[in-house]
């Protein structure tokens, strides 16, 4: 071939291949747009046509319907924010972002569920809201004596959990601060005695999060309570200004750890060093769950500000920082959210955690970490034994007709994997508290999440000037003075909830607008209870600056459900670390007794598990905290089910 | 060997500088130095959001390199400079999805192969691969955008490591012009807005600016040629991303370069066509 042809052909060749590539480059723009959509929940997301219709309309598509019934129900609050240090002004509305929190509990034991509510302003008053049985709440607090707990020189509240950590029967009250935490002592039902001089607790942590557990299994429950800022740290009475956390990422300049061991006789001994319990990470949640099949519970921390951490429990005599084994540490996040849910019916208690999304800003994404089976992943498979692998193995003997208990396992740590993308509860926003449970009774569990963090001007964002700040060095961002001033200007605000509702097959879809939830205040604590024993989880949601909302549940008839309240003999007697799993129509659900979860957030301690159109429950297995096993066969279904742990 | 100098790229440049002699240490510095970056930051502080995402940027640019050029050109291109791309790419993206990577990566490569004109490409590759995926997926995809660490050691590390290669490769001139002028904006922008200047100057300090400075804007396929031109048209991407910022755009050098740098080239070429123009009249 000549040269000038050859020439002609290259020629020719090469246009050909910039018409090929050029083709591929526009593919891949438009490509990116559609992805960028569906992963948004655009499309997929988010039900279609998403609206509020009526509740004729959501029961029918989805088998339930919410709708907001507070002030109906005799609850009139709004939470008042603190006010620190005026050399924090400019940038006040998020540092003085949480404080709203929700605990539940029957305290009073008459077989409805009451909550207490936290207050964060000086001298504002906490409530407690007793269910009357018909539908409406009366704030007993002042009453009862666990109002103002938020006295000035004393700290504001920022959450409270319920818990019988004298094991007389009736739930006593552990609310905690930045400032003094406090712990009461429930008499009866009848009224609430300070006991925190006496508990030995200590002078003054700055936490947002506290969780109740028996890590030793001696039948007495124990605390966790988790720093956020340094607990060397007066908000009110600034020294400094370099406050702040040193780095967005990778901060371990956050308040210290604290596990009380209890004694048995009205006082807590501090075991964290001994326990290996020592972090500085800025703790949003925790959680305790038996993660490891050990029988023991473990610790989830979800940090702000870095990663998260999951702490093994060796034998309740030691806890090993796991997080890198277990994945769940390896990537620096914004966590703000600690919840266990057997999300794929098969035995295996997954952990939600929530963080912060911003489109075009940030894009962290919440995670859904679910244990990986041996030689496997950790999607669900639909078998019942695979549910082994996550049910109590426990220790010590077993009462009369129990099965015994296999050996205690060599403690083995199990890789988790992130499902969040995959199944579809990623983006919510500036995400908060969230929990898991089944709202239709289809026998899947579900998941609500609340968010939004400062709402504020409506037309202008913070987010510019965050973003700036929040990658510079240590130098800077750890001086509060550095930050650029708020100016009124809102931060992720306005955002609308998530009400993500399980398929059963591995997907959930946000029905939030449809089902009645439109709120867009800046959510913080979620707690689900049933309020008025119908068999269906109620929604008590705590709004920062905002009103307390209840969404009452209704569900489509037809759908059956089974509930168990639990009282420890040789366990605690909140029977907090019990694990239940139902089996029935072919599958399993697994659920753990918890003394907090979420964020700032307690449920109801009484176990809800929907069952669809199933008319029976094959067998219900009980694994308590002693070490003991109690099997149920064939339980009535549509009722509540009591059951006392033999002595 | 030719004559040449190897200047930092990403878009597998090698520039043709008389008087400097190409080796393979030139070549091979930068890869070396942002794969020494990657791995040091991660071992120091898990930065990666996961191996495999990295390793899929990496992968894809290099596999798509080959593929174009090969097909374009007819000869198998070195890959140092997809390396650079695929790499830059894992570090800047953050997102929880595998496809950003690989878009990201994809588009990078292939706009040198698209974006051309009178044979140069037009954008800085992964520049413009990151411009793009946040352009269009804004709700799936965020850059890094934090600070590694609070230790003062690793950002000076980088930064001297940084300006000696820059320094090597005759570019230097492009990266400290772009820190003077973005520290003197800094002043600008806080007698504007009334922030504090280290709030404005806080960007800096973050690895994203360091692989900004050093491996993006000294690019020698997508700079203008002379000296004062350089330095002229990094003055420029340093005053657009002023205007940006001003109007709260958070990656505003990313964008500022995107807009800046293919018009320098433009008009750089348009001069040149013109001045041959006249001497073939």
């Amino acid at each position: 071939m000549n040269p000038s042809r050859q020439s002609t052909v290259d020629g020719h060749r090469q246009r050909l291949l910039w018409v090929v590539w050029t083709t591929l480059l526009v593919a891949s723009l438009v490509a990116v747009k559609a992805l960028d959509r569906a992963s948004s929940g655009g499309a997929a997301g988010v039900v279609a046509g998403a609206g509020r219709r009526d509740q004729a309309d959501a029961l029918a598509r989805y088998g339930f319907a919410l709708e907001e019934v507070a002030r109906r129900s005799g609850v009139d609050y709004t939470h008042v924010a603190p006010v620190f240090d005026a050399r924090l002004a400019h940038i006040m509305p998020q540092v003085a972002s949480m404080g709203a929190a929700v605990a539940v509990a029957d305290f009073d034991r008459d077989g409805w569920q009451d909550f207490y509510v936290t207050n964060s302003g000086e001298g504002a008053l906490n409530r407690l809201y007793r269910n009357q049985g018909d539908g409406t709440f009366t704030n007993v607090a002042p009453d009862l004596g666990v109002a103002a707990v938020n006295r000035t020189g004393t700290g504001v509240s920022m959450g409270a959990i319920w818990a019988d950590y004298d094991n007389d029967g009736y739930e006593d009250l552990f609310v905690y601060k930045y400032g003094r935490p406090e712990l009461f002592h429930n008499d009866r039902g009848q009224s609430f005695t300070r006991v925190t001089d006496r508990a030995g607790l200590p002078e003054w942590v700055n936490a947002n999060s506290a969780v109740w557990l028996d890590y030793d299994r001696d039948g007495k429950l124990d605390l966790f309570l988790a720093g956020y800022w340094p607990e060397d740290l007066d908000l009110w009475h600034l020294k400094t200004t370099r406050i702040m956390p040193e780095s967005f990422e990778y901060a371990n300049n956050g308040g210290r750890k604290y596990m009380f061991h209890n004694r048995g006789d009205g006082t807590f001994e501090d075991t964290t060093a001994a326990l290996g319990l020592e972090s500085r990470r800025w703790t949003l949640a925790v959680g305790a769950a038996d993660l490891f099949g050990t029988g023991f519970p473990d610790l989830f921390l979800a940090n702000d500000y870095g990663i998260s951490q999951i702490y093994a429990n060796r034998g309740g005599k030691r806890f090993v920082d796991v997080s890198e084994e277990t994945n769940v540490g390896r990537t620096p996040k914004s966590g703000m959210n600690a919840a266990f849910g057997d999300v794929f019916n098969d035995g295996r208690l997954a952990i939600y955690k929530t963080n912060i999304s911003e489109p075009g800003v940030l894009v962290q994404a919440n995670d859904l970490w679910v244990p990986k089976r041996p030689g496997g992943t950790g999607r669900a498979g639909g078998t019942t034994a695979a549910g082994a692998a996550g049910r109590a193995g426990g220790t010590g003997g077993s009462g009369p007709g129990e099965p015994a208990l296999p050996a205690p396992r060599a403690p083995g740590i199990v890789e988790f994997e992130d499902l969040a993308s995959s199944v579809g509860v990623d983006f919510g926003g500036w995400s908060w508290g969230a929990q898991f449970g089944d709202l239709n009774n289809d026998g899947t569990l579900d998941l609500y999440l609340v968010n939004g963090y400062v709402s504020a001007g409506e037309r202008s964002s913070y987010w510019y000037d965050f973003a700036q700040i929040a990658v510079g060095h240590s130098a800077i961002i750890g001086d509060a003075q550095n930050w650029p001033a708020m100016k009124g200007r809102s931060l992720s605000g306005y955002q609308r909830k998530r009400v993500w509702l399980n398929d059963g097959v591995g997907r959930f879809t946000d029905v939030a607008p449809v089902v009645g939830v439109t709120d867009v205040y800046d959510g913080r604590a979620v707690a689900l209870a049933d309020l008025s024993n119908r068999g269906v989880v109620d929604v008590i949601v705590a709004n920062q600056r905002g009103p307390l909302l209840i969404y009452k549940n209704t569900v489509q008839p037809g759908r059956h459900w089974i509930d168990f309240e639990l009282e420890g003999a040789s366990s605690n007697r909140s029977a907090i670390g019990a694990r239940v799993q139902i089996e029935w129509n072919g599958q399993v659900q697994l659920q753990e007794v918890s003394g907090g979860s979420g964020f700032s957030a307690e449920n109801q301690r009484r176990l809800h598990y929907g069952l669809g159109s199933a008319s029976t429950v094959d067998r219900v297995e009980i694994s308590w905290p002693s070490g003991r096993r109690q099997t149920i066969d064939q339980p009535a279904i549509d009722r509540l089910h009591r059951i006392r742990e033999a002595p | 060997m030719t004559s040449e100098s190897a200047a930092l790229s990403s878009s597998g440049a090698v520039v043709e500088r008389p008087g400097l002699r190409f080796s393979l240490a030139n070549r091979l510095l930068p890869p070396i130095l942002i794969t020494c970056i990657l791995v040091g930051a991660h071992l120091s502080f898990g930065v990666l959001e996961s191996y495999t995402r990295t390793g899929l940027a990496i992968v894809t640019a290099i596999a798509a390199e080959l593929l174009m050029a090969r097909l374009t050109y007819g000869r198998w291109p070195h890959p140092a400079s997809a390396y650079i791309t695929g790499i830059s790419v894992g570090i800047l993206v953050r997102s929880p999805f595998l496809w950003p990577y690989a878009l990201a990566s994809l588009i990078s490569i292939t706009s040198k192969y698209v974006l051309r004109i009178k044979g140069r490409h037009l954008w800085n590759p992964s520049n413009l691969g990151v411009s793009a995926v946040l352009f269009l997926a804004p709700a799936s995809v965020s850059l890094l955008s934090i600070q590694w660490g609070n230790n003062i050691w690793p950002m000076v590390v980088i930064w001297t490591l940084g300006s000696v290669i820059v320094w090597r490769a005759g570019r230097l001139h492009i990266s400290a012009t772009y820190v003077a002028s973005f520290l003197f904006f800094s002043f600008v922008r806080s007698a504007i807005t009334g922030n504090p200047w280290l709030a404005n100057v806080a960007p800096i300090t973050g690895p994203m600016y360091q692989l900004f400075i050093f491996f993006m804007v000294t690019d020698p396929k997508t700079t203008v040629r002379p000296f004062w031109g350089q330095v002229a048209v990094v003055f420029m991407v340093a005053l657009v991303e002023t205007v940006l910022r001003l109007s709260e755009v958070v990656y505003a050098p990313f964008y500022a370069l995107f807009l800046v740098g293919p018009t320098a080239l433009l008009i750089e070429t348009y001069l040149e066509h013109t001045r041959r123009k006249a001497a073939t009249v």
